[in-house]
């Protein structure tokens, strides 16, 4: 193909879409719609993997000992949790550790009222940090953890402390919204690429004279076929673009309002720059292919070159 | 040029439009076709610039076996094939210009031959100084030539003209009669289908009969035959 005749199809293309102004609209329409709620799970889902991800970073196990437990007790309960297979990882948390912590996660107005409780004051346990290999089986851990206090006449463990339930309910929460999103999305996608058949099948009504004049001086199939593709990238592309532009300005702006009241609960969101390229390419490439579809769809169906 | 051998034509709904027709035309005639309306002069016409495919009986034009064309090939075909219309099929948003230059541009020829081309098209047909004009803004005649100059900016080898008259005034009329011949006179084949009776009588040419889906009369330098 000529460059020449390559700007020609682009151009008919772009002016297809203007003659069609409302009928392009209502695809795009279709594609911002489809699209959009497409988006809005996908950002969904990614805010609850991160927050899934968040909590099964915080879904360690922690152990609290009683009060005066001798170094030696420490090192034997250490080896008994260790050896549960389902035990990733031991750490002995010293009750300075401990306080430390405690000091970092509150603010400075906070950390007053702990002043005076230093050092030999502290009023913390020992304990252990206990990681899991799969954060699914934390429950059971705890339990065998617990367990150590029925063979153990000392009865050492003053506490296991876990998430109880929020991870499970997370995984479900996950993988209901890709399930749901999934249907909903699809059947959108299929309402976006009919109505960008019907478009394209407008112009291809409307240009029925112009088509069978290029049929008649010689234009070959492909050489009439090109603008309606043009046409159909063209509606994905714009489509897909104003969509990925929509819900970035709108997720950026949720995230600030929402910053304040969330951060309190310790819950973080995905940032645009984490989500945004992902979201925009995803969205992107999806339109156009939905855009192409709709062309190959109506050319074959209404083109018979 | 175009061989015609047992032609027949029957359409989908069952009614047959030609029923061995057998005719050639040579390199340079020009030919009438007449006939009543409905017998089929048009079909005729259409299985030349390949609109329609002979259910039967073999045909060639410019040395393509029509009958057995691939589906690809027919664009190459159709270049060399100018069609004229009653109705012109302009395209009403083009100016002349355009219109003409757009027979060009959908074979991709380099734009300055489609510059070239076109204008001498239009000089051809008388209408160079109008060719910013919309067809709106054209009479039927001018509409017609611009349609002319359309058919043969690709230097097509026969021209295929159905009733190109048969919206315009008689003086008209003889403008494009007059713009054919001398068309057919620097060496494209013309074959035109018409109810004119005046043309026919006057401007004597070969004469092609069709009735009821056969060929009744082929004469040189022919009469129309008909009453109306």
């Amino acid at each position: 193909m000529r460059f020449s005749t390559l700007v020609r199809h682009i151009r008919e293309g772009v002016k297809n879409v203007f003659r069609n102004g409302w009928m392009s609209f209502a695809s795009m329409g279709s594609i911002v719609v489809s699209l959009f709620i497409l988006g809005v799970f996908m950002l969904l889902a990614l805010n609850v993997n991160k927050l899934a991800d968040q909590v099964e970073s915080q879904v360690q196990i922690s152990v609290y000992l009683q009060l005066d437990t001798k170094q030696d007790k420490i090192d034997e309960i250490n080896r008994i949790i260790g050896r549960i297979p389902e035990v990733k990882k031991v750490t002995f948390v010293s009750k300075e550790e401990g306080m430390r912590r405690l000091m970092e996660s509150m603010d400075d107005s906070a950390k007053k009222a702990l002043d005076g409780y230093e050092n030999e004051n502290n009023p913390l346990p020992d304990g252990f940090d206990v990681e899991v290999f799969e954060p699914q089986k934390v429950a059971y851990v705890a339990k065998q953890i617990e367990a150590i206090n029925t063979t153990d006449a000392d009865k050492p463990i003053l506490g296991v402390k876990y998430g109880k339930g929020t991870v499970e309910k997370l995984f479900r929460i996950t993988n209901a919204v890709r399930n749901i999103g999934l249907i909903i999305v699809a059947g959108l996608a299929v309402m976006a690429m009919f109505l960008i058949s019907t478009t394209i099948k407008m112009t291809i009504i409307a240009r029925r004279r112009e088509i069978g004049i290029m049929k008649l001086v010689g234009a070959t199939n492909s050489f009439i076929r090109w603008p309606f593709f043009v046409e159909g990238v063209l509606i994905g592309l714009v489509g897909s673009g104003l969509t990925s532009a929509l819900l970035l300005y709108g997720y950026s702006r949720l995230i600030q309002s929402a910053q304040f009241d969330l951060g309190l609960m310790m819950i973080k969101f995905a940032t645009v720059g984490e989500v945004g390229w992902f979201v925009t390419g995803t969205l992107l490439i999806l339109g156009t292919l939905l855009g192409i579809w709709g062309s190959v769809v109506s050319v074959r169906k209404y083109l018979k070159v | 040029m175009i061989e015609m051998h047992d032609i027949w034509k029957t359409y989908p709904d069952g009614t047959t439009a030609l029923q061995g027709v057998s005719v050639v035309i040579d390199r340079n005639e020009f030919v009438y076709i007449v006939g009543p309306s409905g017998a089929g002069k048009s079909t005729f016409m259409k299985l030349i610039y390949r609109e329609e495919v002979p259910t039967k009986g073999q045909l060639s034009v410019n040395g393509f076996n029509i009958g057995k064309l691939k589906q690809r090939k027919i664009p190459y075909v159709r270049r060399n094939i100018g069609v004229v219309f009653q109705d012109y099929r302009l395209l009403p948003k083009l100016s002349a210009y355009e219109n003409v230059a757009f027979a060009m541009e959908v074979i991709e020829a380099p734009k300055r031959t489609i510059k070239r081309r076109t204008m001498e098209a239009l000089e051809l047909v008388g209408l160079k100084h109008k060719a910013g004009s919309l067809p709106a803004q054209l009479s039927g005649g001018e509409q017609q030539r611009v349609a002319i100059a359309r058919a043969i900016v690709n230097n097509p080898a026969v021209i295929v003209a159905d009733e190109p008259t048969g919206n315009l005034d008689p003086e008209t009329s003889w403008g494009i009669m007059k713009l054919l011949e001398e068309i057919n006179f620097r060496g494209t084949t013309i074959v035109m289908a018409t109810h004119n009776k005046e043309i026919v009588n006057t401007l004597r040419k070969r004469v092609i009969a069709i009735e009821r889906g056969t060929i009744v009369r082929d004469e040189m330098r022919g009469e129309y035959g008909y009453e109306i």
